[in-house]
């Protein structure tokens, strides 16, 4: 390998340690290293290197996720049954009859319901247990949490590590009317009414069950991710907030939350996607889509409407319809973020 | 601003607002303090005991009889059998869907750490034509739904023979784990420091050598972070083996879980399930447990870019 303008001795001996100090990456040197990198020959090293490194990678990324997305789309515009070997073309057709689906619209319905109410009962719960966790100490001295508080965020995080399948399984049977440990608490406390109470199979208390599992499973997630972003706001902001006379409340809306901001959208985005999903908590827990499709949500009628009844390019117009709806949804976040005053409120 | 006059929040006015950081253990709790905290440790005891006591619940439910099971909901066992063990072990086939997972999710986490890592050191330390463009590929690949691409997914898997196999599965897996992986490890091979590279360049080492024995090491904490993340995402996938893995043999855990329950509400072997639930449980419990703390910080390093 030659060195192109370097009178420097090919002595591998020294290591990689030699003569560099670290520097951090700047503007000037990283041109300076692509125009380097440009003059230089196409050595067999070079050339095996990005085959290896980037070709082989790409092609199998493209062929395993981005070319079935872009093939989703076209089969969307088309009747295909999947195993015809021809693909009628049907234009808009599936998208009409899409909107004329009274199931499918139940089902987005239900699916823009979670998305609205999971991430903000799951994130509200989330930020208060953190603020509880990093700054519900003594309000007097250094800010500092709670005794105990890793305790409380190990056994908080917990129910993340399980699979959400197996979460979904053991509500099932803790809803369970008859052998559940829920109408088993109920009654002993001496509410009767609560025997053999079919909750997930109750149109007023299905949807509320479901929720309350989705909430279960990824309230002690947000609340670590939290508690670290609060962690990294600098203590003086709190002490100053304190000696200027902010009570805890005051000091969570004024300092706490505008300084995680950044953090709260981005929870809202991974949890909105989470609850426009729901499809494993939803085959746990409502595999035939709840009492009246209450819990129905739009990808469960997608799979069925695919892998039940074969219907591909109908499916695939319903997967082009989440897609949208993800995206707008991701969309309102960032908006809502901005107009309501966004980044960089509180500067120091 | 700590200079100016303190107002102290507290009814109690002494000499701490003059000196708090080191007054502050000789003074006693406020009244108010008291009930916050007090009220702060009843919340979450209260959050705690919902996670715990359902797990606890379904531990000693495993241990129950099917009639134990309806009798009451709270009895425990009359003894410890580990009959139902045994069942969802080798007759509801736990095990063999175990097995199938672990092959399943470090394949996959095999390929993508390997091809993640190298993509994203190219991409984070050359510029070239179409740089921008993949980069951009990856994200479209991070915020499209899954759902929108199973159904061609089905078909391109089938098309290639893959449809049903665990190589199919780990590519699968692979392919969708790889664009988080990028992302993450790009901005980690960003911060390293480019000189290092130009260092061993200088010293005569091929790009290949330069990557392998030099840049990788000194990505370790990198990987080790997007490994664990990537392995509870990919053990936890539900979606991709339902759809393109209809094979009972080739079942991994996730799903297995889910067709043995529907197949308990038939043959109502519930204490079998219970049991079931805890195999699947325990070991990543034991497995939190001692990685906790590296799991919470890769969990906040991860998602909070």
């Amino acid at each position: 390998m030659t060195l192109v303008g370097q009178g420097a001795a090919p002595g591998l001996g020294a290591g990689p340690a030699g003569p560099s100090t670290p520097q951090p990456p700047s503007g000037g040197l990283r041109k300076l290293g692509s125009a380097r990198w440009r003059r230089r020959n196409l050595t067999f090293d070079k050339i095996s290197f990005f085959g290896v490194f980037l070709v082989v990678p790409l092609v199998l990324y493209i062929a395993f996720v981005v070319s079935p997305f872009v093939q989703a789309a076209y089969f969307s515009l088309t009747s295909w049954s999947g195993f015809s070997p021809e693909i009628p073309f049907v234009g808009l057709k599936n998208y009409v009859k899409l909107f004329g689906d009274d199931t499918f619209m139940k089902a987005v319905g239900n699916s823009v319901i979670l998305a609205l109410v999971l991430p903000t009962v799951t994130l509200g719960l989330a930020m208060f247990f953190a603020t509880l966790v990093t700054v519900g100490g003594s309000s007097r001295g250094n800010v500092r949490g709670l005794a105990g508080s890793s305790a409380y965020r190990i056994v908080s995080f917990f129910p993340y590590v399980i699979p959400a399948i197996v979460i979904g399984l053991i509500w099932s049977q803790i809803y369970d009317p008859n052998s559940g440990i829920l109408n088993g608490v109920l009654t002993r406390v001496g509410l009767d009414q609560f025997t053999s109470f079919p909750w997930l199979g109750e149109v007023s208390t299905a949807r509320l069950a479901v929720m309350f599992v989705i909430v279960w499973g990824l309230v002690g997630f947000y609340m670590v991710l939290f508690i670290a972003a609060i962690k990294g706001i600098p203590a003086e902001l709190f002490e100053a907030a304190r000696v200027d006379g902010a009570g805890r409340f005051r000091t969570t809306v004024s300092i706490t939350i505008p300084l995680v901001r950044d953090n709260i959208q981005t929870a809202y985005v991974y949890m909105g996607i989470l609850a426009l999903d729901a499809f494993v908590y939803m085959a746990a827990l409502e595999p035939g889509g709840g009492p009246e499709n209450t819990t129905l949500v739009m990808s469960q009628q997608l799979f069925t409407t695919a892998f039940t009844k074969g219907q591909f390019g109908y499916a695939c117009a319903m997967g082009v319809v989440l897609a949208v709806i993800t995206l707008a949804y991701a969309g309102l976040v960032f908006a809502v973020n901005r107009l309501t005053g966004g980044q960089n409120e509180v500067a120091e | 601003m700590t200079s100016t006059q303190a107002r102290p929040t507290t009814r109690e006015v002494g000499p701490t607002e003059l000196a708090p950081v080191v007054r502050r253990r000789r003074q006693r709790a406020s009244a108010g303090d008291t009930a916050v905290t007090v009220g702060s440790h009843a919340v979450l005891v209260v959050w705690s005991l919902l996670v715990v006591v359902p797990l606890l619940w379904v531990i000693m439910s495993s241990f129950k009889t099917s009639t134990e099971i309806f009798a009451s909901p709270f009895a425990l066992p009359h003894r410890l059998r580990f009959d139902n063990y045994a069942n969802a072990w080798t007759t509801a086939g736990i095990g063999s869907f175990f097995f199938n997972s672990i092959i399943v999710v470090f394949g996959a986490l095999i390929i993508t750490m390997l091809f993640g890592a190298m993509s994203a050191y190219v991409l984070a330390r050359f510029q070239f034509p179409g740089n921008r463009v993949i980069y951009y590929l990856m994200l479209a690949g991070l915020t499209f739904p899954i759902f929108l691409a199973i159904v061609p997914l089905f078909f391109v898997l089938r098309s290639v023979g893959l449809l049903n196999t665990l190589p199919g599965l780990i590519i699968t897996y692979a392919a969708f784990a790889f664009p988080f992986t990028v992302f993450f490890l790009y901005s980690f091979f960003r911060s390293l420091s480019k000189s290092i590279a130009e260092a061993a360049a200088l010293d005569g080492a091929g790009e290949w050598r330069t990557f392998f024995s030099i840049m990788l090491p000194m990505a370790r904490p990198g990987l080790a972070t997007v490994a664990i993340l990537n392995f509870v995402g990919l053990w936890n996938q539900f979606l991709l083996p339902v759809a393109l893995n209809t094979n009972t043999d080739n079942y991994v855990l996730t799903q297995g879980m889910a067709s043995f329950a529907s197949q308990a509400g038939y043959s109502v072997d519930f204490g079998a399930l219970f049991a079931a639930v805890v195999i699947t449980v325990v070991p990543v419990l034991v497995v939190y447990l001692i990685f906790q703390r590296q799991l919470q910080g890769s969990v906040s390093q991860g998602t909070n870019k």
